[in-house]
């Protein structure tokens, strides 16, 4: 008996906790979904459209679910069917879907029938994530600044106390040197008093007089500083001209840092004019706006201890004021106020450049001419770009003759000419001639 | 030498012992620098309050001074765009097909535009009209940056917006129209299809409606001869290369003669093909274009033209006409009638005499030849002016008759020469609207002037012959507030729609039959049917004009045997350069030498030697050269203007020439474009020919002539010419031999690498660029030249300048003169003299061997830099600013040049220009370089050059290396033809031709190869890298 009930006790346990269980796992798939997974999912499908706290493309979709709920009655499911196929509830005549996309201006939303119900329920766990949870700010409630006040104090207090510690250092010198004169006064004095004869150095020519008197040291010092000084003036004349380290304040801080070493973003999505013209281009603000109608702020860890993240998104603000974008309501205003770069690389009038050339048909890297770029927060001219050096690369440097039909022949007769297969260098292509550059 | 013929460029050069020529010789810079005018005057020295130690110190501290400015670099902003357009890409021209027509000149051709701006104007390849870019039409796109447009409309002398004009003009019409009164609508030849449909629509709308078009030079006499043939207002294609033999009576058919565009195919026929070629017999008085290609040259009076198209008609279709024609002329007539009668349908005649009976009778010998040049099906369009309506509208406006008057592409008060009486009636018009780009002689008398935009900034459509349709396309956006003539017929007629759209469906409705638009816009050509529903509107004007025109056969040509001479005759032309006029404050085309006088910025009275000794006029050579001429009062039915005289060889006893297109005094010109005088005060019932006294006037003009300038130094065989007939029968060496050199006693051609002073060195890889000259198709048009302008931002410098040689021309046509007869032949006539006069006195015979300039032959010769292999002015660069790349063009590094002007000394070919002024930031030349909106048609490929730094033809390596890059970038071997420079593309007649000659299998290596081929003083042994052809003339009579 005793065994008996002990069976279906257990077994009603059983029971129960696989109704509790399937109870629980069920709300939990049904209402709780995972936060975690939720986000890399919104980062991978939503984020190109929507933001948060901030209406994008389509609206911002913090707490979506519950405002859903509250303003207008829909529930989850409706959300799915959204979700996987918004034209086909605009269609339907639904009065919600059909308002939101009047609201938008007919931009329908990305169908994503890809997306389970499970998936959705977890961006929708993710959407539901209080802000002030994850990430307490000022303004959340209960909000408790971090201890040891704010960084930038901190940061002060470092640098007085290092201010601190060198003073009492130099201080302390100032005491001993005080010291070590005293001591020497007090000796003299002692000395003086028992009579004791000090030593005085016997007085010679002084050096200057020595010096002046030695004819050949005049000579020779006079031909050093006149080869000297002709040196220093042939190199200050040999810079002029020479920008190299131009390193112009923009009207837009643009970091080439962020864009081309942080996101890797090719050099050519932005200046594409490299490819087919003589000028690479400063990219026009329709490029930007590419990537910036989406971005409107940074990445924290964007921020550097020179510039915060508000100075960068401060400059995406600028970008948005030049090109028109309202932000806010996420359109072109048609008030455009085109931006004055500073040109940083000026080649001189009568010397011809083209960037296609050496991009395209040579395939030489950006960087070759132009530096690390990529690492580069405010651009400045790596390279001399004086005649010299441009010969010098076009001495050292081989074409690239490969799978070119243009350079088939060309390189066949001058291959036979010069005897090696390979190693055909621009200079033996006619790369020095003055009338290649000057015309 | 191909021939012992003697060649001169100037009558001055046939005097012997000319002290003139013979500085010339020795001096390359005529003038000395002007170092007296501030060193001489030693009192001015003496009172200056500088002293020496002074004026040290100033140079001292303006040197250091500079060259401390200097180390700043200059700040440089660059703008993008805020959202680029998608088919723009900085750095790379776009080209957009589209049409010129001006209503002077019509042509298909392509705009280059960088950054959206257009800077040069190209032939289109697709164009299936003859009407290719000449120069004006190369010139016109700086006519787009002209500093002096109408940037607003204007009422009055007051600002007005284009609202308040169209609401303004738009009430009054229709006030005019319920009263009933007349509105004339004065244009320009539009030739377009969708402008005839919306003036027939406009005349609907406003009824009382006249439609007047006007061609500053008429055609009317062609047209109407025409009309009464064939019952329809065109004029006749002619296509000169299906003509074995052209006959021509006074029509300039190189130049502007019924409209122009007939040298390329002229030009196919002239070259030489199985010893086969076209033989061009003329007769003219002016020494024109044509002339000077022609074979024979019969130089005569405009009457006498008028009888020997008279006898030609007899002669060749019969008839009873006698005339009394001079016996060397009669001759003439009689060899070129059997000539053209032998030629049969091969054979080709035109006139140029504006008469209704002689237009007839050249329509009546075509045809009954059966010409197959003579194409009545495919006629042109682009003149449709008539005379008579012009004399009514005239009549009418000052009887009161017209209420109001819409004035488009024309300037009546400029052209008409009774202008005075089209002013009076301009003040008895209720309403007068001039669409005009300028403030001109027209439009500032008109109540509004509607600003006009550009040819370049307008849409629009174009029928240049029936059935062969052209699109204008914008190429930027208007540079101004303009619109168009159409966009207010569109808003007067009460349509909204815009001009573009309006072209489209007129096109799309009646002439694409359900071609794409875009692909004709793609194009700028379309052929198709003739426009037979919209034609109407010009068909109108049918019962006018149709007056004398129906003389029947024979009847013409005893009407046209019945001139007499009354004196001494005026013909009035156009120039090359000049045209109609419109354009006269291009000073690309200002600064063009006239290819026959070549005398820029100016217009003159041109007089055969004989007339100018009997009056008095002469010409005179300064000592630098420059060329001043004596004036002249031309009185033509009592007025009288007063004209500098050049003394033209070639030119007709008892016949003067005068250009039109001159003159030109509005407020639409700057002060510098103000030249010359102006003609259309003569053109009288708008004949060209009108009968004149001449008489010397006080004063002596100075002209900007470059034609003594540059001597060649007495080296003769600069020209290489041969006749058809040595040509067939005899071989190279006969006619076109190579120069030797004697080696250890032995004639070596100096071709030959044993007698050259230096090592060749290997230039068989890669390319070698070679360009190709054909002297036998080369008619002289000089739209290589503009084109050159245009693609190398060559400065204009000015009358003074080039008055002192200092022109700036990379490329310039040498226009030579030689005597009929062989110059052996005078030095045999010579060395016969025995005795001061009898039958082979001296006395009389030098006199006879001077007759040569009465009736020059005239050869042309493109000369730009040779590109020399052994370049003599490389040897003696003491800076090596100019090289020699191996692609073949001779390098020229400006930044590097110091300007000793040893290379120009030491280059035989004379090509180089030395730049005398900063001409790009210099006030003294006010011309395009030198003013923000003229700037934008630079090329900014090519350096604008600075002062004190020579410059010269580069081959235009910046479009050689341009293709070579296109080439590479796509991984693929270029094709013949790819290469072009500037001047061949230019050149419409196909004399120049430009290549690799590294291609064996190019047409520039072939014609390496042809026997024809000669380079420049070849015996200087610079192994030149352009080739000339030796001209070959049909001189067999038949």
């Amino acid at each position: 008996m005793k065994q008996v009930i002990h069976r279906k006790l257990s077994s009603n346990i059983l029971r129960l906790s696989l109704i509790i269980l399937i109870a629980f796992s069920s709300s939990l798939s049904a209402q709780e979904g995972d936060p975690a997974a939720g986000k890399a999912l919104f980062n991978t499908n939503c984020a190109s459209c929507h933001k948060m706290d901030k209406k994008m493309t389509g609206p911002a979709l913090r707490n979506v679910e519950a405002r859903l709920a509250e303003d207008e009655g829909l529930d989850r499911e409706w959300l799915y069917s959204w979700i996987k196929n918004s034209a086909g509830m605009v269609k339907s005549g639904d009065a919600y879907a059909n308002k939101i996309y009047a609201e938008y201006k007919g931009v329908a939303m990305t169908a994503f029938p890809q997306l389970s119900n499970a998936d959705i329920d977890n961006i929708l766990a993710y959407t539901a994530v209080d802000p002030c949870v994850s990430n307490p700010k000022p303004g959340c409630p209960g909000y408790v600044p971090p201890p040891g006040g704010e960084a930038t104090s901190s940061g002060d207090g470092d640098g007085a106390s290092n201010n601190l510690i060198l003073g009492a250092l130099a201080l302390l010198f100032a005491l001993l040197a005080g010291a070590l004169v005293l001591v020497n006064r007090t000796l003299r004095s002692f000395a003086q008093e028992k009579g004791v004869q000090l030593n005085e150095a016997p007085k010679g020519t002084p050096i200057w007089k020595a010096f002046v008197q030695n004819q050949f040291l005049v000579l020779v010092t006079a031909i050093f500083l006149l080869l000297a000084s002709g040196y220093f003036v042939y190199g200050y004349f040999m810079q002029v001209g020479v920008n190299q380290g131009y390193e112009p304040v923009q009207e837009i801080h643009f970091s080439h840092r962020i864009h081309a070493g942080d996101n890797g973003v090719d050099c050519k999505y932005c200046h594409s004019s490299a490819r087919v013209s003589k000028t690479s281009g400063i990219p026009s603000l329709n490029v930007c706006m590419n990537c910036h109608k989406s971005i409107s702020e940074v990445a924290d860890a964007t921020a550097t201890v020179e510039h915060s993240k508000d100075f960068y998104d401060g400059e995406i603000k600028k970008l948005y004021a030049a090109v028109g974008w309202d932000d806010a309501n996420q359109e072109y205003t048609g008030e455009t106020k085109p931006v004055k770069w500073t040109r940083i690389h000026n080649l001189p009038d009568f010397a011809y450049f083209n960037h296609s050339q050496h991009v395209s048909v040579a395939g030489v890297e950006c960087q070759t001419c132009h530096g690390p770029i990529e690492e580069m927060e405010i651009v400045s001219q790596h390279a001399p770009l004086t005649m010299g050096w441009c010969i010098n690369c076009h001495r050292e440097t081989n074409v690239k003759v490969k799978d070119n039909a243009y350079y088939s022949k060309i390189h066949e007769q001058l291959a036979k000419k010069y005897g090696d297969l390979d190693q055909i260098k621009a200079a033996q292509m006619g790369g020095l001639e003055c009338g290649k550059c000057h015309y | 030498m191909s021939s012992n013929k003697k060649y001169w460029k100037s009558v001055e050069e046939l005097k012997e012992n000319s002290s003139i020529v013979e500085t010339l010789k020795q001096n390359e810079f005529v003038k000395e620098i002007p170092t007296d005018e501030f060193l001489g005057d030693k009192e001015a020295l003496e009172n200056s309050s500088t002293t020496r130690r002074d004026f040290l110190k100033y140079v001292g501290f303006s040197t250091a001074a500079a060259s401390l400015a200097a180390c700043e670099g200059p700040v440089i902003k660059s703008i993008p765009y805020v959202v680029q357009p998608d088919t723009i890409i900085p750095g790379v021209a776009n080209y957009y097909a589209t049409t010129v027509a001006d209503g002077f000149d019509f042509a298909s051709v392509l705009v280059k535009t960088r950054e959206g701006r257009p800077i040069k104007i190209e032939n289109n390849g697709l164009a299936t009209t003859s009407g290719s870019a000449n120069a004006r039409v190369n010139a016109s796109v700086l006519g787009l940056y002209d500093s002096k447009r109408l940037k607003t409309p204007m009422k009055g002398e007051s600002v007005i917006s284009w609202s308040a004009l169209q609401l303004e003009t738009t009430q009054k019409l229709a006030d005019l129209r319920d009263s009933g009164r007349q509105i004339v609508l004065l244009t320009q030849t539009y030739a377009s299809p969708s402008t005839s449909k919306l003036i027939s629509e406009f005349k609907e709308k406003y009824v009382n409606v006249n439609h007047v078009q006007y061609d500053a030079v008429s055609e009317s006499a062609a047209l109407d001869a025409f009309q009464a043939k064939y019952n329809e207002r065109a004029l006749v294609n002619y296509d000169f290369s299906k003509a074995a033999t052209i006959v021509s009576v006074g029509a300039d058919f190189l130049g502007d003669w019924q409209g122009g565009g007939f040298d390329s195919g002229y030009a196919k026929g002239r070259v030489p093909n199985h010893g086969k070629m076209s033989r061009h017999v003329q007769f003219e008085s002016n020494m024109s274009l044509s002339g000077a290609n022609a074979d024979k040259r019969v130089p005569l009076t405009p009457t006498e033209q008028k009888l020997v198209l008279a006898k030609l008609h007899s002669l060749i279709v019969g008839g009873s006409v006698s005339v009394n024609l001079p016996k060397h002329i009669d001759d003439a007539v009689q060899k070129a009638a059997n000539q053209i009668s032998k030629a049969g349908s091969n054979g080709v005649v035109v006139t140029g005499i504006q008469d209704v009976n002689a237009q007839t009778v050249v329509l009546e010998i075509n045809e009954y030849i059966k010409s197959k040049a003579f194409d009545t099906v495919n006629t042109i369009q682009t003149r449709q002016g008539d005379n008579s309506k012009i004399a009514t509208l005239i009549a009418d406006m000052k009887a009161g008759n017209v209420g109001a008057i819409i004035m488009s592409g024309v300037n009546p008060m400029y052209t008409l020469p009774n202008a005075n009486d089209f002013a009076a009636g301009l003040k008895k018009t209720a309403l007068s609207i001039a669409f005009s780009m300028k403030v001109d002689e027209t439009s500032s008398l008109a109540q509004y002037i509607a600003a006009a935009p550009h040819n370049l900034e307008s849409w629009g459509d174009v029928e240049i012959k029936k059935g062969h349709f052209g699109l204008i396309q914008p190429t930027i956006r208007p540079l101004f507030d303009t619109k168009q003539f159409q966009e207010a017929l569109l808003v007067w007629n009460g349509n909204d729609m815009s001009y573009n759209d309006y072209v489209k469906n007129v096109w799309n409705e009646s002439i694409l039959n359900g071609g794409s638009f875009n692909k004709a816009l793609h194009d700028g050509v379309f052929v198709g049917a003739a426009t037979t529903g919209l034609a109407t509107e010009t068909g109108s004007t049918a019962e006018i004009g149709a007056n004398d025109a129906t003389t029947p056969s024979g009847n013409a040509a005893r009407a046209l045997a019945q001139a007499t001479s009354k004196g001494m005759e005026l013909t009035l032309y156009t120039k090359v350069g000049m045209g109609d006029g419109q354009q006269a404050n291009n000073p690309w085309l200002q600064e063009f030498p006239d290819p026959i006088t070549r005398t820029s910025w100016d217009n003159y009275l041109t007089v055969s030697a004989a007339d100018a000794k009997e009056l008095g006029l002469v010409n005179e050579h300064e000592a630098t050269g420059a060329l001043n001429g004596s004036y002249a009062d031309v009185t033509v039915n009592g007025v009288t203007i007063t004209s500098p005289v050049i003394i033209q060889p070639g030119q007709a006893k008892g016949s003067f020439g005068l250009s039109l297109g001159y003159g030109r005094t509005s407020a639409g010109l700057k002060e510098e474009m103000k030249t010359g005088v102006n003609a259309y005060a003569l053109y009288q019932g708008f004949d060209t020919v009108q009968n004149v006294t001449i008489a010397k006037a006080a004063g002596m003009h100075e002209f900007a002539c470059v034609q003594l300038q540059n001597t060649l130094m007495g080296r003769g065989d600069i020209i290489r010419e041969t006749t058809l007939e040595v040509f067939n029968t005899k071989g190279r060496d006969h006619w076109n031999a190579i120069p030797v050199v004697s080696l250890n006693h032995e004639e070596t051609p100096v071709t030959s690498p044993d007698v050259d002073l230096w090592d060749e060195f290997d230039r068989s890889i890669g390319h070698h660029f070679n360009l190709s000259i054909d002297l036998n198709a080369c008619t002289g048009c000089g739209a290589c030249v503009i084109a050159c302008h245009a693609e190398n931002n060559v400065p204009v410098v000015g009358k003074e300048e080039i008055r002192r040689s200092r022109d700036m021309h990379w490329l310039r046509i040498d226009r030579y003169y030689s005597s009929e007869d062989t110059f052996a032949d005078d030095d045999a006539k010579k060395k016969g003299f025995s005795g001061l006069s009898g039958d082979n006195g001296s006395l009389g015979g030098f006199g006879e061997l001077e007759i040569a300039a009465d009736n020059p032959q005239v050869a042309f010769q493109p000369v730009m830099c040779q590109h020399c292999n052994h370049a003599p002015c490389e040897t003696v660069c003491p800076v090596a600013a100019t090289s020699h790349g191996r692609q073949g063009q001779n390098h020229m590094a400006y930044n590097r040049c110091v300007g000793t002007r040893y290379c120009a000394n030491n280059c035989p070919y004379k090509v180089r220009r030395f730049n005398w002024f900063l001409y790009n930031g210099n006030d003294e030349f006010d011309y395009f370089m030198n003013d923000d909106l003229g700037r934008m048609v630079i090329n900014p490929d090519v350096t604008v050059r600075s002062r004190g730094v020579m410059e010269k033809c580069s081959m235009c390596i910046q479009m050689t290396q341009k293709t070579i890059l296109d080439a590479k970038r796509d991984g693929r071997v270029i094709k013949d033809g790819e290469f072009k420079t500037a001047c061949s593309a230019a050149c419409s007649s196909g004399a120049m031709t430009f290549g690799d000659i590294n291609d064996k299998e190019s047409e520039v290596a072939k014609l390496l190869k042809d026997d024809r081929m000669y380079h420049l003083l070849e015996s200087v042994g610079t192994k030149p890298n352009v080739q000339y052809h030796t001209k070959v003339r049909n001189t067999k009579e038949a």
